[in-house]
């Protein structure tokens, strides 16, 4: 997977936040087997500890878990992952908000771009199916 | 307690009037990969090169493993200095066996498959290369000793920011879990992502010693962000001459 680390953040709260959204989005299916820390710290080009310290957050969440003899795997347990997609739904959303707020956007007009710019992807994606 | 792997006590190096090093207590813990951060003249060289045995310390002591600097260190420390030092004439296999012959944790095999994903042949000749590859196979040498612990001057000071790359990964995926990797750099962007912790030398001092994102939770930025504040040179500003005479 493609990991992106910026500047202004703990870098393993950053793999923590990716490693959620790669279960979320399915790219770690539930019940499936995780590459090793070593394999993953490489592939994000971080130090292994750092991504341990990530893994170990979403041990702590209960999104991971650790099996002695099969390694690392993603929970099976639905109503984990819901939670947290609901919880990273809400952190976009806010954040989305704010940035509208910032833009000077009444909450009835935020909906109303919402709609409309639905409508016009709508469209657009209509076009490429028929093209 | 973890087992310290290095400890540096009280340590001061001087060249002639100047003051290279100047009472540096550190100890290093096994599995780390530490940043060695400070502009040129900091000391960086100097410390590792007194942790490597090339140089003796004025005052202090120097504990690696349980022993000083010196024959039983070099079984384990491995060292890339920050020049090179291998022979022209040689072939990279020539390396590899004097590499064979003088250390015996050289794992030719990790050489192979690091020369193997750089495209280096082992026939290849070391002046036919260019700076940056000959500094390449250089790190493949050094990194492929199964070392307690590795001392890199400067690893990626000289090649394009593609090659540091693959060199930081080379030491990412190349330490052993039990090592400990002491990197020295003023390009810190560059490494700060691969590091567990840094150390910050200033005129011959350790100014500031942190966990990368200890640092970057208290500080609230990057480490390089904080490199430049704490080593920038502040312009004095020039008074204009009317405003001086008031």
């Amino acid at each position: 997977m493609e990991w992106k680390i910026n500047d202004n953040s703990p870098i393993f709260l950053q793999l923590e936040e990716q490693l959620l959204t790669a279960v979320v989005s399915g790219y770690f299916p539930p019940g499936s087997r995780l590459p090793s820390v070593r394999e993953l710290a490489a592939e994000a080009g971080v130090n292994p500890n750092t991504m341990q310290r990530a893994f170990a957050g979403l041990e702590g969440r209960g999104v991971i878990l650790t099996n002695r003899t099969a390694g690392r795997s993603v929970t099976e347990d639905m109503e984990i992952i819901r939670a947290i997609r609901r919880e990273k739904a809400r952190e976009e959303a806010r954040a989305f908000l704010k940035r509208m707020q910032g833009l000077g956007y009444s909450p009835e007009e935020v909906r109303q771009v919402l709609s409309e710019t639905e409508a016009e992807e709508e469209e657009v994606w209509k076009k490429d199916l028929q093209s | 307690m973890e087992e310290r792997l290095a400890v540096i006590k009280g340590v001061t190096k001087r060249f002639g009037k100047t003051t290279a090093l100047s009472a540096v207590d550190l100890e290093l813990m096994p599995g780390r990969i530490i940043g060695l951060l400070g502009p040129n003249g900091s000391g960086k060289t100097t410390l590792i090169k007194l942790m490597n045995g090339l140089l003796q310390p004025d005052q202090g002591s120097i504990d690696i493993a349980g022993s000083a600097p010196g024959p039983e260190t070099k079984a384990l420390v491995s060292y890339l200095p920050d020049r090179m030092y291998i022979a022209d004439w040689m072939r990279v296999k020539d390396l590899m066996h004097f590499f064979q012959d003088f250390y015996r944790d050289f794992d030719p095999d990790r050489a192979r498959s690091m020369l193997d994903s750089l495209g280096i042949a082992e026939k290849a000749r070391i002046k036919n290369m260019s700076k940056g590859t000959r500094e390449k196979v250089q790190l493949v040498m050094v990194m492929s000793r199964r070392a307690r612990l590795y001392l890199l001057d400067e690893p990626i000071g000289g090649v394009d920011p593609a090659s540091r790359d693959f060199i930081l990964r080379t030491i990412l995926t190349n330490y052993s879990e039990e090592a400990t990797v002491l990197i020295s750099t003023h390009l810190i962007s560059d490494v700060e992502k691969i590091l567990d912790e840094v150390i910050f030398l200033k005129d011959g001092q350790v100014v500031r010693r942190d966990r990368v994102d200890d640092l970057r939770e208290s500080e609230g930025k990057s480490v390089d962000a904080l490199f430049r504040e704490i080593f920038s040179v502040i312009p004095v500003k020039e008074v204009p001459h009317d405003e001086k005479a008031h």
